[in-house]
C-alpha cells in the first residue's frame, strides 16, 4: 500500500503502537529487571526500575538450589528430541501425501488433524497408569515420544503444506532424467524443502518446549522440564521475587529469541496452512 | 503422474505416522472409555468393571460438573472475546505505516511464546501481588487500595492472564490475513469517499471472517485444555475450576479414575463437536 501518509499522522500511529507494544512486552521486561536486583530491592515500595545495584547473584543461587541445568538439559532433550523423531516419522509420510496423493489422502489429512483436538485430560489416566506399568514414570523417553505424538499432526500438515509449495514438473523432470526415488528425494525434493523442514522444527521445537500438562503431570524429580521447574516455585516457602525471577528469565529466554525468528511459520503452523 | 509403484510406496512411507497417531488415538481411548463404566478407586483397590452409567449419571448430576461448565464457558468465551477484538485492532494498528514495525511485532508477540507456567508465575506474583505486585505498585501510587486479584476475582485474573498469552497469536494470524488484502479495492472506496468505519465494516471485516473464524476455533481448542495457568495460581479453587482441572482432580488427585473417566469422555465428545466445525474450515482450505 503504497499510499502518501502525513508524517504527523505516522507518529501518532507510531507511538500508539510503541505504547501498546511496550504494555504487552511489559511483564517480560520487568522479570527480566527484577531478576537482577537482590530479594530486599524486588520487594521495596516504590520500586525502583533501573537505578539499583544490578547483581548477577540471582543466576547463582537458582542454578546452586535446584540445579537448573539439569532442567534445562532435561528441556532440551525432550523438546529436541520429539521434534526430531516427529520430524523423522513425518517426512516420508508428508511426503507421500503431496506428492503421490491418493483417493484418501485429504480424510487421512483430515483425520490427523482430528487427533491433535483429543483433549489430553480424557487420555490422561490411561497415558499415566501405562507409564507406570512399563515403569516410566518421570522419564524422558516416554516424555520424547508423549510430546512427539501429541505435535506429529501439526508437524505432518505444516510439512505437507510447504512440500505441497513445489512444483510437481520439477519431479517429473528428474523422473525423465532418469531418477529413482531415492535420488529423487535426496537430491531434488531435500534442497528444496529444508527451509520448510527448518521452520517445522522450529516450531515444533517451542510448541514442546512450552508443553505443559504431560510434562507436569508425568515428570516430578528425574525427568523434570523447565516447565515443572517454575511450578515448583509456585509453592509460598520457595518463593523469592528476585529468584523467581532469574529462574523465569532463564527459562524463557532462549525460546523467546526462537520464537522472534519464527514469527511467519507461527501463523502457518498453528493454522494448518489455511492461513498463510 | 504417480505409478502403481510409487503408490505402495507412498502407503508404506505414511504407514508410521499413521499407525503410530492410531495406536496414540484408541488404545488410551478406549481404556478411558473402558474405565468410565467401571467403579475403579486405586487407591481403595475397587474394581468393579462394570456400573453402567454410574459413572456418567454421578458426574453430570453433582453441581462442581455444572459448576465447571459454567467456568470454562465464562473463562473461554471471555478470552475469545478478549483477543479476538483486541486481535483486530492491533493488526489493524500494525498494519499503519510506523516506525520500528519489526520491532513493535517481535514485542507484541513475545507473550506467546513465554511457557504457561512461566506467565501464571510472574503475573501470579510481579503483576498480580497484592503486595509487592506492580498492579498494587500503581494504585498505591494513585492512591488508591491495592487489589487483590486472585483472591477477589480469581476467575477474572486467570482471563487476563491466558488472554496475554493469546492475544499476540490473533494479531499475528489476523495481521497475516489483512495484509493479503487488496490495497486497490480500499483505495478505489477510500476516493469513493467511505468513511473509515464503512470500510472497516463493509471490505475489512467480510475479508477477514475466515482468519477470524479460524483463530476462534483453534484457540478454542488450546483454551479448552487450559491446566497450567490454573495449576499454579488457585489450584481450581475459588470458582475457576474448568472442566479439564475437574477431570485431572478426579483422576489424579482423588484417583476416583472411574467417575473421572466418564467426565473426561464427556471432555472429549464437547471438544469433538467444536473440532467439527475447525475441520469444515481448515478442509474448505483444501480445496482452493
Amino acid at each position: 500500500m503504497a499510499r502518501a501518509v502525513s508524517t504527523r499522522t505516522r507518529f501518532a500511529w507510531t507511538a500508539l503502537a510503541w505504547t501498546i507494544a511496550f504494555l504487552m512486552f511489559f511483564p517480560i521486561l520487568w522479570t527480566v529487571l527484577t531478576s537482577f536486583k537482590t530479594e530486599a530491592e524486588a520487594i521495596a515500595s516504590p520500586p525502583s526500575v533501573v537505578a539499583f545495584d544490578w547483581t548477577l547473584e540471582n543466576y547463582g543461587v537458582v542454578q546452586e538450589r535446584s540445579d537448573y541445568m539439569r532442567y534445562l538439559w532435561n528441556s532440551i532433550i525432550i523438546a529436541g528430541g520429539s521434534t526430531l523423531l516427529g520430524i523423522a516419522v513425518a517426512i516420508p509420510a508428508a511426503w507421500a501425501m503431496a506428492f503421490v496423493p491418493g483417493r484418501f489422502t485429504r480424510d487421512i489429512l483430515m483425520w490427523m488433524l482430528s487427533t491433535k483436538m483429543l483433549p489430553a485430560v480424557g487420555v490422561l489416566y490411561p497415558i499415566y497408569l501405562i507409564c507406570i506399568e512399563l515403569g516410566v514414570l518421570d522419564n524422558r523417553a516416554a516424555l520424547v515420544v508423549i510430546l512427539m505424538l501429541i505435535n506429529l499432526p501439526i508437524i505432518v500438515w505444516m510439512l505437507y503444506t510447504y512440500f505441497k509449495e513445489i512444483p510437481g514438473e520439477i519431479l517429473e523432470a528428474a523422473r525423465m532424467d532418469g531418477a529413482n526415488l531415492r535420488s529423487e528425494i535426496l537430491y531434488v525434493l531435500t534442497p528444496m524443502a529444508i527451509p520448510g523442514i527448518a521452520s517445522t522444527i522450529l516450531l515444533n521445537f517451542i510448541l514442546a518446549w512450552n508443553e505443559a500438562f504431560w510434562t507436569l503431570n508425568l515428570t516430578s524429580v528425574d525427568a523434570a522440564p523447565l516447565t515443572a521447574f517454575i511450578a515448583s516455585y509456585s509453592s509460598p516457602e520457595g518463593l523469592f521475587f528476585a529468584k523467581l525471577s532469574a529462574a523465569s528469565t532463564m527459562a524463557i529466554a532462549p525460546i523467546l529469541i526462537l520464537g522472534w525468528f519464527s514469527q511467519k511459520q507461527l501463523v502457518r503452523g498453528l493454522t494448518f496452512g489455511a492461513v498463510k | 503422474m504417480a505409478t502403481k509403484a510409487s503408490k505402495s510406496a507412498a502407503r508404506l512411507m505414511m504407514a508410521p505416522a499413521v499407525t503410530l497417531l492410531l495406536g496414540w488415538m484408541l488404545v488410551p481411548l478406549t481404556m478411558t472409555l473402558y474405565f468410565s463404566f467401571a467403579d475403579y478407586r486405586p487407591l481403595r483397590a475397587t474394581f468393579e468393571p462394570w456400573i453402567g452409567f454410574d459413572n456418567y449419571v454421578r458426574f453430570t448430576s453433582s453441581s462442581s460438573f455444572w459448576d465447571a461448565v459454567t467456568t470454562t464457558l465464562v473463562m473461554v468465551g471471555s478470552i475469545l472475546a478478549i483477543t479476538v477484538v483486541l486481535g483486530i485492532l492491533l493488526a489493524l494498528l500494525l498494519d499503519k505505516p510506523i516506525f520500528g514495525q519489526g520491532i513493535v511485532r517481535i514485542l507484541i508477540i513475545s507473550p506467546f511464546f513465554v511457557m504457561p507456567t512461566v506467565s501464571a508465575l510472574v503475573w501470579k506474583n510481579m503483576m498480580m501481588d497484592p503486595v509487592n505486585g506492580v498492579f498494587s505498585h500503581v494504585s498505591r501510587f494513585l492512591g488508591a487500595t491495592p487489589h487483590d486479584f486472585l483472591t477477589q476475582t480469581p476467575l477474572f485474573s486467570i482471563i487476563l492472564i491466558v488472554s496475554w498469552q493469546w492475544l499476540p497469536f490473533a494479531t499475528l494470524i489476523l495481521l497475516t490475513a489483512i495484509q493479503s488484502l487488496d490495497g486497490e479495492q480500499l483505495e478505489a472506496a477510500e476516493m469513493d469517499g467511505a468513511p473509515p468505519l464503512k470500510r472497516f465494516w463493509h471490505i475489512i471485516l467480510p475479508h477477514l471472517a475466515r482468519a477470524i473464524t479460524i483463530v476462534i476455533l483453534i484457540q478454542t481448542i488450546f483454551l479448552l485444555a487450559i491446566f497450567a495457568e490454573i495449576f499454579v495460581t488457585t489450584q481450581g479453587s475459588f470458582g475457576t475450576r474448568t472442566l479439564t482441572y475437574l477431570v485431572f482432580q478426579r483422576v489424579l488427585e482423588s484417583q476416583n479414575v472411574g467417575l473421572g473417566s466418564a467426565g473426561g469422555i464427556i471432555a472429549v465428545i464437547l471438544a469433538n463437536i467444536i473440532a467439527l466445525f475447525l475441520m469444515r474450515a481448515v478442509g474448505k482450505n483444501l480445496d482452493a
